[in-house]
């Protein structure tokens, strides 16, 4: 894999990836999508008999739930809303108006209900809340979507639309932290399989301004959030693939999910970035999936 | 300085009880207070005293109690008196 030009050209010239003109917005090619999809299929395998439940949700949840989140309160600078055109025969003139002299045509458009989901597991805790008490053992439930972030970059893992699978778990807070324990361990042994360098290290989301350097700080202090670092397109500043994060009570306490006794329900959540994994496996094996060792192919493919 | 910080503390830190009630080493987390609050109140406290909170005290321990932000704050200022 050595050679002078980016890993993300390297990704266009072998049509794996193919540029849209956006930079972290790519078509995927179907080589791509089966490596997705047989990860998928390989991470289904751990911890299958936990799962209560499984979901897949569209890539938009509601602007409501969104503004439940606190999203905009963290991460303002990563959030994507959508908009749309909702006015009348006049206001339509004006906007092929705009559009014709090259002017900006999107002053008018008016917010939706809708918020593209920035995490996988945001549209599930509403979900969960609306049913009620939590029965006793929680729930444990098996996710994917696809997310957004709003942060262009040449490097092919920071995409700006990408998907998540996830396990979540909410329960009470042993439950909670059982959970994540077990899958920083499950995420090593998933590493080791798919002969990808790894490491596990404590670490903070990228909260907004000076006062999220105060969050980010305050969440390594208190060791919620962990990440499995790969080198994908550095080895000084390695990828992370894997997260696993314990909530406290706060999403239990923001979307008023309870436990039996009433008392707020904890989660946890363990995501697996699929674009990422799927481009450590590219960088670290090959850019032909053939060719693969045979300890991944028998990993992925069987 | 210590007056200052319990008004903002009041406005700013969505404790769920009087902060006549926290004596001045009680744990403002074990209180009450998140962490996105504390952010509030350290924005505020920034913006009364038009100072700005160094790399080094941004961390939960600077806002752990009343005594501790005013540490951090006599820090900054540089006025030993106040702490």
């Amino acid at each position: 894999m050595s050679s002078s030009k980016s890993f993300l050209d390297q990704l266009f010239e072998s049509r794996i990836l193919h540029a849209s003109g956006v930079d972290g917005l790519y078509a995927r090619s179907g080589t791509f999508e089966d490596v997705v999809s047989r990860f998928e299929t390989f991470a289904l395998t751990f911890g299958e008999h936990e799962i209560t439940e499984a979901m897949v949700f569209p890539p938009g949840m509601p602007m409501a739930d969104f503004e439940t989140s606190g999203y905009m309160k963290n991460f303002p600078q990563l959030a994507g809303t959508v908009h749309a055109f909702c006015g009348g025969d006049h206001d339509h003139m004006g906007l092929l108006q705009c559009m014709a002299a090259g002017e900006d045509w999107t002053k008018g458009q008016e917010a939706t209900q809708v918020a593209l989901i920035p995490a996988a597991c945001y549209p599930l805790y509403p979900i969960l809340a609306r049913r009620g008490a939590l029965p006793e053992n929680g729930a444990y439930v098996a996710l994917q979507s696809y997310c957004f972030r709003h942060e262009p970059s040449k490097d092919p893992a920071r995409m700006q639309m990408f998907r998540q699978r996830e396990y979540v778990r909410v329960g009470t807070e042993d439950q909670a932290m059982a959970f994540r324990e077990t899958w920083k361990e499950r995420g090593q042994e998933m590493m080791k399989r798919l002969c990808l360098p790894h490491e596990v290290d404590i670490a903070n989301d990228p909260f907004f301004g000076r006062g999220g350097r105060m969050m980010g700080a305050s969440q390594r202090e208190q060791a919620l959030k962990f990440e499995m670092l790969v080198p994908i397109n550095s080895v000084e500043s390695p990828t992370a693939c894997m997260s696993f994060n314990y909530h406290m009570d706060n999403f239990g306490k923001a979307w008023d999910i309870k436990l039996q006794d009433g008392s707020p329900a904890h989660t946890a959540c363990v995501g697996f970035g699929l674009e990422r994994i799927t481009l450590a496996l590219f960088r670290h094996h090959g850019l032909d999936v053939a060719a693969w060792p045979e300890d991944v192919r028998k990993a992925l493919w069987g | 300085m210590n007056d200052i910080v319990r008004e903002l503390l009041a406005k700013h830190g969505s404790l769920p009880v009087s902060v006549d009630q926290i004596s001045d080493d009680a744990d403002l987390y074990d209180a009450g207070l998140s962490s996105f609050a504390s952010v509030q109140l350290m924005l505020a406290l920034e913006e009364h005293f038009d100072v700005e909170f160094p790399e080094h005290l941004l961390n939960r321990k600077s806002f752990s109690s009343v005594e501790a932000i005013v540490a951090a704050l006599a820090e900054i200022t540089g006025d030993q008196q106040a702490a």
